[in-house]
């Protein structure tokens, strides 16, 4: 689980939906696949995802072994005014990757 | 090493499915009449109860829109939205996508607020073969919206 990218736009507006897209480098271990042993793969995958703004809920997804490697994640958001969004992905077994992004709002 | 999505996996687990049906109806050759009379619980049939309860799900605002079809079962994206005012008072708390032949039924559960603007959401997703998605929405007054589609798979993403 690693390099977090996330796409905001350059410039927002108080007032206007605005498209944020994310993407995180992750293998999605989904437990189905046999190594050349036989022996079953175990199940890692980023189970979940969540988007703050100001600490407030704004998105998230619970994922599961459906979810492509490298999963890509995006959702929409109403820009109330300036502000910074935290993004957290959830590992199985409970690690997690934090990044912060301020939004840039011009009236 | 096991390749990603190794076809030879996909084909070994349908042979095997298909071995054990034909066995079962070799052994009991009343099975197909009893089966017809109690249809198979499907996985994804389950899960759709469980989100459902005893709501009945309606049909419009809610759109799967994917390729028709999938070149590549490992990878295919999509979006999913409900036409919803996003107010305090009426909005789209959830939107479940499900598949109907993958091992395991559950895709994703995107969670809205009213803070979103907009209920729509895209990822990415891996579909073991051709079959149709379902998605449904939870809604704010407690309805539930149900869609489906088919998607074509080429080559099948086999759960990874």
């Amino acid at each position: 689980m690693q390099n977090p990218r996330v796409k905001l736009p350059e410039k927002a507006k108080p007032g206007e939906v605005i498209q944020v897209k994310t993407l995180i480098s992750h293998v999605m271990e989904t437990g189905q696949r046999k190594d050349a042993d036989g022996k079953t793969i175990p199940r890692k995958i980023i189970n979940s995802f969540s988007a703050k703004f100001e600490g407030q809920d704004v998105f998230s997804a619970e994922m599961f072994p459906g979810i492509s490697a490298n999963p890509y994640l995006s959702f929409f958001f109403k820009v109330p005014g300036p502000g910074e969004f935290e993004f957290t992905w959830v590992e199985d077994g409970g690690a997690r990757v934090v990044q912060k992004e301020k939004l840039n709002v011009v009236a | 090493m096991t390749k990603i999505g190794s076809p030879a996996v996909c084909n070994r687990r349908r042979f095997v499915v298909a071995a054990a049906a034909a066995t079962a109806v070799a052994v009991l050759p009343n099975l197909p009449a009893l089966a017809q009379d109690q249809p198979e619980a499907k996985p994804w049939d389950a899960l759709v109860k469980k989100i459902l309860g005893d709501a009945k799900p309606v049909e419009g605002k809610l759109t799967i829109d994917m390729a028709e079809i999938a070149e590549n079962g490992n990878t295919v994206p999509f979006t999913v939205a409900v036409d919803s005012p996003m107010s305090d008072k009426d909005y789209v708390k959830a939107i479940h996508l499900i598949s109907t032949a993958n091992p395991r039924p559950e895709v994703v559960v995107f969670r809205f607020t009213p803070a979103a603007g907009v209920a729509k959401a895209e990822s990415r997703l891996r579909l073991v073969s051709t079959q149709d998605v379902i998605a449904i929405a939870e809604l704010s007054d407690g309805k539930f919206l149900m869609t489906r589609r088919p998607v074509k798979v080429t080559v099948g993403g086999c759960g990874g």
